[in-house]
């Protein structure tokens, strides 16, 4: 070494590719030193934390799949019971249309038959009263004829018109005309 | 080792350029420093170098110790940096080289040699120190060793003793009657010229880059006088450029070691053919 030295104070430099004892051994210790550290505490520590990230997220991919998988069945769950629903829908509503249809055709025939009673009702009334207007009048005209034929003749025809019954044969006759001509 | 003690830095003088002072070039005595403590002579010093060697352990350490120590599922801005830097190695250097099964074992020796390899060539340019610490044969040489007794033993271990033979010497058959000159030619690349130039490679491009720097920053003193102005400033635009290329060096040459040493445990590790 200290024939290097000499040398070096000659002016003439050490081979420098000869490594210096010292600074092998620190370089050689600064770098064990580094590698212990590092592969004994610290790169263990990374990797568990590397590991619990992939492990984090595969879990969060394989959750996410689950809550899609569970999201699809309660569409389709929720898409079966629209379509139920539906259909039940049109169900009571084509119930109701045939019901709705059934008392509307029942309501108008009980009109039509109430109806069709109130006229023949009408008609029957109608029919007595002209009847009844009608024997009426032939009595009155049968009277009113036989009083004036009375006055004319100057006595009274009741008794004989009431036993020949000319007037009433006479109004037939007309009433046979007024037919006819009708 | 002990510096020149005739030589003192450049930056001390007032030695300028027209004023009869010769340039005071950088060369091996800019890689030799005064022992802070103990005898140059003897075995026990302490150095610049050893420092920042220790020094540099201690931020490898400290970076790593604060991003890792408590990591966590969800990473912070610190440990992210360190995760990516920790996976670039791991993907890129070893699970490429070695493969996935194989290389884990390997994956904190592989990582902490690239950091720390790369904390030593930042120094570098880190101010006030200024000094690649792998720039000194010793440190690339000890980790070349390293890997080398790793390389060795691995082979041993997984071929026997015959297996290891041929691996180290390349044998096969179909090569003939050049069979015994391939092979000693290969024994001595393996064997010899390989850790060699595992730790020259590292070594010489730290020396080389470290040289440059200081040639263009003593220049752009020395040059600073009359005309030479001009000349000092074009030699400072230089060391700062140098500086960037140094920089974008220091990680290539960091992960060129650790590649090699892969490619080696990865050839151990292999069936000869």
């Amino acid at each position: 070494m200290s024939q290097l030295l000499i040398l070096a104070a000659e002016g003439e430099m050490e081979n420098p590719l000869i490594p210096p004892i010292p600074e092998l051994v620190i370089g050689l210790l600064a770098f064990v030193i580094v590698f212990g550290f590092l592969a004994k505490k610290l790169l263990p520590n990374i990797n568990k934390v590397l590991d619990e990230r992939r492990e984090a997220i595969e879990g969060g991919i394989e959750k996410a799949e689950a809550a899609q998988t569970e999201a699809q069945s309660v569409l389709e769950q929720y898409k079966a019971q629209l379509a139920e629903a539906r259909h039940e829908a049109a169900r009571l509503r084509q119930e109701a249309q045939e019901q709705g249809a059934a008392l509307i055709a029942e309501m108008r025939a009980e009109g039509q038959r109430q109806r069709e009673e109130i006229i023949a009702a009408g008609h029957a009334q109608i029919e007595a009263d002209r009847k009844a207007a009608a024997s009426a009048l032939r009595q009155d005209v049968g009277k009113l004829a036989t009083d004036l034929a009375g006055k004319l003749v100057g006595e009274s025809l009741d008794d004989y018109a009431r036993q020949s019954r000319t007037i009433d044969r006479f109004l037939d006759e007309l009433e046979e005309k007024a037919e006819a001509a009708r | 080792m002990s510096a020149d003690p005739t030589q003192v830095l450049a930056f001390e003088t007032d030695c300028h350029i027209f004023d009869g002072c010769g340039f005071p070039a950088p060369g091996l005595h800019s890689f030799l420093f005064e022992p802070l403590w103990g005898d140059g002579d003897s075995n026990l010093y302490f150095n610049k170098t050893m420092l920042l060697a220790l020094l540099g352990s201690v931020i490898v350490i400290g970076f790593f110790w604060a991003a890792f120590r408590k990591p966590k599922v969800v990473p912070g801005k610190l440990q992210m940096v360190a995760e990516a830097g920790y996976d670039f190695i791991r993907r890129g250097v070893v699970y490429e080289t070695i493969g996935k099964k194989e290389g884990e074992k390997y994956v904190p020796l592989i990582v902490s040699m690239f950091f720390f390899i790369w904390m030593m060539n930042l120094w570098s340019i880190v101010p006030v120190a200024q000094f690649p610490v792998t720039s000194i044969i010793a440190y690339p040489a000890g980790l070349a060793a390293i890997v080398y007794v790793l390389w060795v033993a691995l082979t041993f271990k997984r071929h026997g003793f015959v297996g290891a033979f041929k691996n180290f010497t390349g044998y096969n058959k179909e090569l003939g009657p050049v069979l015994p000159l391939a092979m000693l030619i290969e024994f001595f690349s393996n064997l010899l010229v390989r850790p060699f130039t595992h730790a020259v490679r590292l070594f010489a491009n730290m020396f080389a880059g470290h040289t440059l720097l200081l040639l263009f920053t003593i220049a752009s003193w020395y040059l600073l006088n009359g005309i030479g102005i001009a000349y000092a400033g074009v030699s400072f635009i230089m060391v700062i450029v140098m500086t960037a290329f140094e920089l974008f060096i220091q990680a290539l040459q960091a992960y060129v070691f650790v590649l090699l040493t892969c490619t080696f445990i990865q050839g151990a590790l292999a069936e000869h053919h």
